[in-house]
């Protein structure tokens, strides 16, 4: 299919780019990557009067970093995101989970602005924002404003852009002493969206697992953090308690791939793989 | 030492050339139906049944008419006049009915995704935008979909004259088989579920169809793999003269069998250029060949085998039912597969008891028909299937089994249980040369040192045979006008260089290849100096195309046979020349030559010169032929069976269900191999599509006959990172029936890897008395089986 006709303008700055969405509103839709819009467009999923093309936006580039935070623009390209060091060395789950997302060519074009502004529940980077406590950094006529990833997935494609708002940054905490992090996800073929994944962050203090967050994607309608079997697996209760617990945090769905019982099970064996991973012992103890 | 005539001293058989079409398709030079644009050229969208059965109560185009670029809007009713409708059956194929089938719905739609109406724009984006605005008033009905629910009663007839959905049914029994099933010491039966799925071609299917009226005549710009049998058919049904249309096949982007068939949309489209006066242009979206292309296997097969203590196999049984979607495919039929799958279970075993049962139904689905393998994929899977349970039933070794029933090197000529004669194979060759390839028992003692670790590896084998070069018996005899001979004419230019036309044709494969090189062994010229042209109905000799494994041993001896007879020309013209005898000239390197001492005597070059430009220094009684035509069937057997053996080593994670393929072998038997690079790629990309079918692609419907998963997402095609490698190896017994003595290789990858998967899945499985006998493998169903998840 071919996608129906639009209009089409390139954004030279941030401040002509909220101009021509507060102007355009509900008719326009932003142009990152394209690489989860233009599918849409030619599936006549989407058939926007104009797209706003975002993506040589200077404010919206670079990965840097501050005193406490890392940052990262909404611009950043999935393969930028492979090799930086500095993601590498703050957010490893970042560097682990984005070879998992698509193949080599979308990779190339894909935006980290684009996948969280996107909410897939199939997609790796909102549960790696999740499991990282990342923060959304957004900007409307009204000014910037930042919430909390947790805050951020609001349901299936949803979020918590308003419509005259784009998103601009990732920020994430500074790698610390102790940080562990595990991934994990079940695709049929390398590159697809799996059928469950986990992207787990947390810290090492005296032997001990911390501030553990589960971030589990293409598991019910949005990335979820699973706060029990976290809650649990920090207290020390094993990771049969926290497989059992998934029960609560997680609210499979039927699909293709695998039945909600079915895609529980796999939740439960990743957990198991990727905490085992993280903490060793966690696994001599299981 | 003697030399066969294939053993000339400048030998391109037996050779890796690189294609001559290499640089051009991978330089993106290539010339796809796609890539054309003709002057006055429209495009054509088609509105496409939502509904997998319905009643169209009315049709309303007014709004479209009026939208932008739109030039005309048809619906089936007003397409009638301009194509008749045709009825997929043939008369050697006992019993099979269909009903007749028009390019476009007429009065109901019978499978979701069949074209309703035709919109022609000038781009085929407003002719999708002026779509959208057809109304057309459905009263949907209740669909059949499940093979099974097709012979219930109480279920809808698909076409109210058929009197029920029963399109064939066959039988045989041949030998004792009651009485091998009483006396045997086990018998064990096992249903086998086959998933449909389709040929995923990376160009899809794609004509651009030109009316020329000042000509009376059409030319239609299609990939297909039979030119000539669509120029019969296209005139056919459009009410003209065959010499009315030519066929030009350009580059085509992969057919594996999807494009040897006549769908609807591609009558649909030579009409609406008849109509229109204009080039009409149709290129298959992702999305509609999934609906429209055909699909293949969907079959439920149950099987019984009789096995004797001492691991000789006395009896197979097997009853097929298949659904073929709501018509049988035009013209070689739907029934073909299940026909196959008759002939073939138990093939490969020297068991003289064997009962059969097939019988295809109609469903309210995409068509089905022949696609790579045609039934191989599913009676070697049956076949195997039962073997390995025989196997394990008596406690014995697959490969012993097999070993013990295979039937002899040297038994041949020889036939099947079912009638299949064999003129020469080699499955104990076969065999002993995949052992040397696997390392089989490293693998068993690697297999065991895993499992004591929780970790499941398996080893599955299949053995196979494969029906290649058909005669007329497939379907010249049933009616169809689909010629089972090929044809090559071979000429020398003015300058010494070959041209050859062959009415086969190239999808990828690299049939372009293999007749430059057999018509420079032929005649005794450098690769370089030979030119190929196919895929033109004006420009080739006469023939069938490329499938069914037929282009290398069929309309390769006939290239082989034309540059014999031009050889023999040029030799007679030097003899004239050279004042020699010409028995005692060869040509050698595109030089005329002394037979005995190779001594160059005249360039090709200097002799076409003289040929073309100074006949006068020739005798008057002289004059030189520089074109030699050759046509050629087989004969002696209506196919020449090859044979192979394929092992597959996995791994299979019981806790997620996933299977993980580490190394993949095929040995196989296609007789004389033209080009090894060649015949290796074949079997493995048919390897590849088998894997595909073991573990990944499946067309899923709905309860309403609704195809949910028809997108490149969701349905999965086999991708390299999944991958194994893949060991190929060859044994060569060439066909006597030929000079080249080359069978086919197109098939015999996808014939066997199926089957040899399962087992090693269920290898795997064995210490969880697992056994699993549905394909695709997905990870669901394997948790499922383990009672996981
Ligand atoms: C074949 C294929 C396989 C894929 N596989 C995966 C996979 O396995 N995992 C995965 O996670 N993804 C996958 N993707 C999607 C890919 O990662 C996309 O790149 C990503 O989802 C969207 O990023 P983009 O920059 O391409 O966004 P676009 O396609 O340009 O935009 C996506 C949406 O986000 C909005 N948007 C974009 N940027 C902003 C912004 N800065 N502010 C506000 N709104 C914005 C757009 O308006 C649009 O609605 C796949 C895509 C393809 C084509």
């Amino acid at each position: 299919m071919k996608a129906s006709a639009f209009d089409y303008v390139r954004a030279k700055s941030l401040p002509e780019a909220l101009d021509l969405l507060a102007r355009h509103g509900e008719a326009a839709k932003l142009l990152a990557g394209g690489q989860s819009l233009l599918p849409a467009l030619n599936l006549r999923l989407s058939a926007p009067e104009i797209l706003i093309d975002i993506s040589h936006l200077p404010e919206l580039r670079g990965i840097s970093t501050t005193a406490t935070s890392l940052r990262i623009g909404a611009l950043t390209r999935h393969v930028e995101l492979q090799n930086a060091a500095l993601v590498a060395e703050h957010a490893p789950v970042l560097t682990q989970a984005i070879g998992h997302v698509a193949h080599a060519a979308i990779r190339s074009r894909g935006t980290i602005g684009g996948s969280l502004a996107n909410a897939d529940p199939a997609a790796e980077l909102p549960a790696c924002a999740l499991a990282l406590h990342a923060r959304i950094v957004m900007q409307s006529p009204r000014g910037e404003r930042v919430i909390a990833a947790d805050d951020f997935f609001t349901g299936l494609f949803a979020t918590a852009l308003l419509p005259d708002e784009i998103l601009t940054a990732v920020e994430i905490n500074l790698a610390q002493p102790g940080d562990v992090h595990g991934f994990g996800e079940l695709a049929r073929r390398s590159g697809d969206y799996a059928i469950v994944g986990l992207a787990a962050q947390g810290r090492v203090q005296n032997g001990k697992l911390a501030a553990l967050r589960l971030g589990y994607f293409s598991i019910g309608t949005k990335a979820t953090l699973a706060t029990k079997a976290a809650a649990i697996l920090t207290a020390g209760g094993g990771i049969e308690a926290a497989a059992a617990a998934l029960a609560d945090d997680l609210e499979p769905h039927d699909d293709l791939q695998a039945d909600a019982a079915t895609r529980l099970h796999l939740a439960r064996v990743l957990l198991r793989r990727v905490i085992s991973g993280m903490m060793p012992s966690l696994k001599a103890a299981a | 030492m003697s030399l066969s005539p294939t053993d000339l001293p400048n030998s391109y058989i037996g050779r890796t050339v690189p294609r001559p079409n290499l640089a051009r398709l991978t330089e993106g030079r290539g010339l796809y139906v796609s890539d054309l644009t003709l002057p006055r050229m429209v495009h054509v969208a088609f509105l496409r049944s939502p509904y997998a059965h319905a009643e169209i109560r009315s049709i309303d185009t007014s709004a479209a008419e009026n939208m932008p670029g739109v030039v005309r809007i048809v619906t089936g009713e007003q397409m009638q006049a301009f194509c008749t409708p045709w009825v997929g059956v043939l008369a050697h194929l006992k019993g099979l009915k269909s009903a007749p089938q028009h390019p476009m719905a007429v009065g109901r739609v019978r499978w979701q995704g069949e074209p309703v109406v035709a919109v022609l724009a000038t781009s085929r984006a407003l002719a999708e935008d002026a779509a959208e605005h057809i109304l057309v008033d459905y009263s949907e009905l209740p669909a059949v979909v499940d093979v099974l629910a097709a012979l219930d009663p109480s279920k809808p007839v698909i076409h109210d004259g058929l009197g029920d959905n029963l399109a064939f049914e066959r039988r045989l029994d041949a030998g004792h088989v009651d009485a091998a099933f009483a006396e045997a010491d086990h018998v064990i039966e096992q249903s086998f579920t086959f998933g449909r799925h389709t040929g995923v071609t990376l160009e899809a299917r794609s004509i651009v169809a030109d009316w020329n009226k000042a000509e009376a005549r059409l030319t239609v710009h299609l990939g297909t793999q039979a030119p000539h049998m669509m120029q019969n058919i296209i005139a056919m049904h459009l009410g003209l003269e065959e010499p009315q249309v030519r066929i030009l096949c350009h580059d085509v982007g992969g057919s594996f069998g999807i494009k040897v068939h006549v769908y609807a949309d591609d009558m649909a489209v030579a009409a609406l250029a008849r109509m229109a006066g204009r080039p009409v242009k149709y290129v298959a979206d992702r999305l509609e060949s999934f609906v429209a292309d055909i699909h293949a296997r969907d079959h439920v097969v149950h099987g019984r085998i009789a096995v004797k203590n001492s691991g000789e196999i006395t009896a197979f049984e097997i009853d097929d039912l298949t659904g073929i979607g709501p018509y049988s495919m035009y013209p070689r039929t739907s029934a073909v597969e299940a026909n196959q799958i008759v002939n073939l279970v138990g093939g490969q075993y020297a068991c003289p008891n064997y009962r059969a049962r097939a019988r295809v139904v109609f469903q309210n689905k995409a068509m089905m028909s022949q696609y790579r393998g045609v039934g191989h994929p599913i009676a070697t899977s049956v076949t195997e299937g039962l073997v390995d349970l025989a196997a394990a039933r008596i406690g014995m070794d697959p490969l012993e089994i097999r070993r013990r029933n295979l039937v002899a090197d040297d038994a041949y000529p020889c036939a099947s249980a079912s009638g299949l004669r064999f003129e020469a194979m080699s499955h104990h060759a076969s065999l002993n040369k995949l052992l040397g390839m696997m390392d089989y028992a490293g693998l068993r003692t690697e297999q065991a040192a895993l499992r004591a670790k929780g970790i499941y590896r398996g080893i599955g084998f299949a053995s196979f045979i494969e029906i290649t070069n058909p005669g007329p018996a497939f379907y010249g005899v049933g009616g169809a006008r689909i010629s089972a001979q090929d044809g090559a004419a071979v000429r020398l230019d003015a300058t010494g260089a070959v041209i050859v036309q062959s009415s086969i044709t190239e999808q990828g494969q690299g049939s372009e290849a293999v007749i430059a090189q057999v018509t420079a062994t032929a005649m005794g010229v450098p690769l370089d100096r030979v030119r190929v042209i196919l895929g033109d109905t004006d420009n080739t000799p006469y023939g069938g195309g490329t499938w069914a494994s037929r282009g290398a041993g069929i309309g390769g001896e006939a290239a082989w046979q034309a540059g014999r007879a031009l050889r023999s020309n040029i030799l007679t013209l030097a003899g004239t020349i050279l004042q020699a005898r010409p028995e005692t000239l060869d040509i050698r390197a595109g030089v005329v030559v002394d037979a005995e001492d190779g001594r160059e005597r005249l360039p090709l070059s200097e002799l076409a010169r003289i040929a073309y430009f100074r006949p006068d220094t020739l005798p008057c009684d002289f004059q030189s032929e520089l074109m030699a035509t050759r046509h050629f069937v087989p004969r002696e057997y209506p196919f020449a069976f090859t044979n192979g053996i394929q092992a597959s080593y996995l791994e299979v994670d019981t806790d997620t269900g996933f299977t993980r393929l580490l190394r993949h072998w095929v040995v196989e038997d296609c007789g004389t191999v033209i080009n090894p690079q060649l015949v290796d790629e074949q079997i493995r990309g048919g390897v590849v599509q088998g894997l595909g079918a073991a573990l990944f692609e499946h067309c899923q419907y709905d309860a309403q006959g609704q195809m949910i998963n028809a997108n490149m997402a969701d349905y999965l095609v086999p991708m390299a990172g999944e991958m194994p490698d893949i060991d190929v190896a060859h044994v060569v017994s060439p066909t006597l029936e030929s000079v080249i003595g080359a069978k086919g290789a197109g098939e015999a990858g996808t014939a066997g890897a199926a089957a040899c998967v399962v087992n090693a899945v269920n290898d795997a499985l064995s210490p969880f008395w697992v056994v699993i006998s549905e394909i695709p493998m997905t990870p669901a169903l394997i948790l499922r089986a383990l009672g996981r998840g």
